[in-house]
């Protein structure tokens, strides 16, 4: 099973640069623990201290937006595609 | 049967530069419909919103005006003059000058916009938030195309920082207030247009007076407590907000129209201070600025001219990197405080108390 997960520009200093991850992951929540466990403080930059999604950070499968899916527990199967989008307010 | 039709000056490129060519219909409607044919664009020059020909053009048989003949129903026979003039300077408040018809000639040519919706561009008022990275090339497309006020928000003075992307300012202007120095480039441009200089920070006092007085507001904020202020006003007075943000090579657009979604519904909350850096801090690639600006102010031309679909429920991301474009969804949140089924923001807030930072201001700007 294969999901590729999106990094964004300011989380590439944690993936070696890597603008694509490819993971493994039966759910969002899963596939962030995948990702912690390859490039440690990912899960920091993308969930607070109660471990919800950071409110300025989304996260779509397939486009779609999770908060309006099932959050971390959004089932995730071979092929998603996963991106992380930070708020950015430059202008 | 066959006319003689004269064609002036603003309307030959239409024609291949001919002061005089050949029509033919039993009708003054029937010979500009073959015109039209011949010269595709050319009956957008001479018809209003409603299709009928617009009050700024006369039209004349054999030098007599047809609404003391038959309108556009009157006949024709072979050998008739028949002439296209449209009123010069002066007349109806839209009415185009020749100058302007030549200067929008590719619009006007084209279905879409043509006479009418030329029109609407100049009839319609524009505000941009920031005169900055994208404030820059949104004002100049908006200017160039015609839009008849655009209102321009900043108190920063040009920096010699701003000249590696801010198109507007130049390196004599180091030192003005921003909106003196895009006023100036903006009229340089296209002197027909007005500008509006608002020299001060938006904020949760001056917000419903500066963005009342506008049709469509764009967005080119440097920091999240302005993004938040603006979007709440904008849903406020149900206004469309164009919103764009660059950083480093990222960029991001997308339309919001009242009631169908909202950057709450988008981004719930601002990151805490220091988790997201500005342009100031993690920098940008000047040219990212044309390529979202750009789409923003095509947004707006969109929604002048009521063509296309909009950036509307879409998130358009721009990874310059990879050269990629992609869109995900934006949805209108049942939950939303702002624009939700129950909502509790009724009024504007303390941004700077919801985003946790200051609202940049003339003693302490940031960004740009």
């Amino acid at each position: 099973m294969a999901i590729n997960v999106r990094i964004p520009q300011p989380l590439r200093n944690l993936t070696g640069n890597q603008s694509i991850v490819p993971t493994s992951g039966a759910d969002l929540g899963a596939c962030i623990t995948e990702l912690e466990g390859a490039f440690p403080g990912i899960r920091d930059r993308l969930m607070d201290e109660s471990g919800q999604l950071r409110r300025f950070v989304n996260v779509y499968v397939n486009g779609d937006d999770v908060r309006f899916m099932d959050g971390l527990t959004t089932a995730l199967k071979d092929g998603d595609e996963v991106s992380i989008v930070p708020a950015v307010a430059g202008g | 049967m066959s006319v003689n039709v004269y064609i002036p000056t603003p309307f030959r490129h239409l024609v291949g530069n001919r002061a005089s060519v050949k029509a033919r219909g039993a009708t003054v409607r029937e010979a500009l419909t073959d015109l039209d044919t011949q010269f595709p664009g050319f009956n957008a020059q001479l018809v209003d919103t409603t299709g009928r020909l617009a009050r700024h053009i006369n039209v004349y048989v054999n030098q007599v005006e047809i609404q003391t003949l038959q309108g556009e129903t009157t006949a024709l026979k072979d050998g008739d003059e028949l002439a296209v003039i449209p009123a010069l300077a002066g007349g109806a408040p839209t009415a185009m000058t020749p100058e302007m018809v030549e200067r929008y000639s590719r619009h006007l040519i084209m279905p879409q916009v043509g006479s009418a919706g030329q029109r609407k561009i100049i009839e319609a008022s524009v505000l941009i938030i920031g005169a900055g990275g994208l404030g820059s090339p949104v004002a100049l497309y908006l200017a160039l195309a015609g839009v008849g006020k655009i209102g321009l928000v900043d108190f920063d003075v040009v920096d010699r920082s701003n000249l590696q992307r801010q198109i507007l300012h130049v390196t004599e202007s180091i030192g003005l207030p921003k909106v003196v120095s895009a006023r100036n480039t903006l009229l340089a441009h296209n002197p027909n247009i007005d500008v509006v200089t608002h020299e001060e920070p938006i904020n949760s006092e001056n917000a419903f007076r500066i963005i009342g007085d506008y049709d469509y507001v764009v967005n080119g904020a440097d920091n999240f407590a302005t993004r938040y202020l603006v979007n709440d006003a904008c849903y406020l007075l149900k206004k469309p907000l164009i919103d764009g943000s660059i950083l480093m090579f990222d960029g991001q657009a997308t339309t919001y129209i009242p009631g169908k979604g909202c950057y709450r519904c988008l981004y719930p909350a601002p990151p805490p201070p220091g988790m997201v850096p500005s342009c100031a801090e993690a920098g940008v690639l000047g040219a990212m600025c044309a390529t979202i600006g750009s789409i923003q102010a095509t947004e707006v031309l969109k929604l002048i001219l009521d063509v296309g679909e909009p950036l509307v429920n879409r998130l358009l991301l721009y990874d310059a990197l990879a050269l990629e474009f992609r869109v995900v969804k934006v949805r209108r949140d049942k939950e939303c405080p702002l624009c939700g089924d129950n909502p509790t923001i009724h009024e504007l807030i303390d941004y700077e108390v919801f985003c946790g930072s200051p609202i940049p201001h003339a003693e302490a700007p940031f960004g740009g």
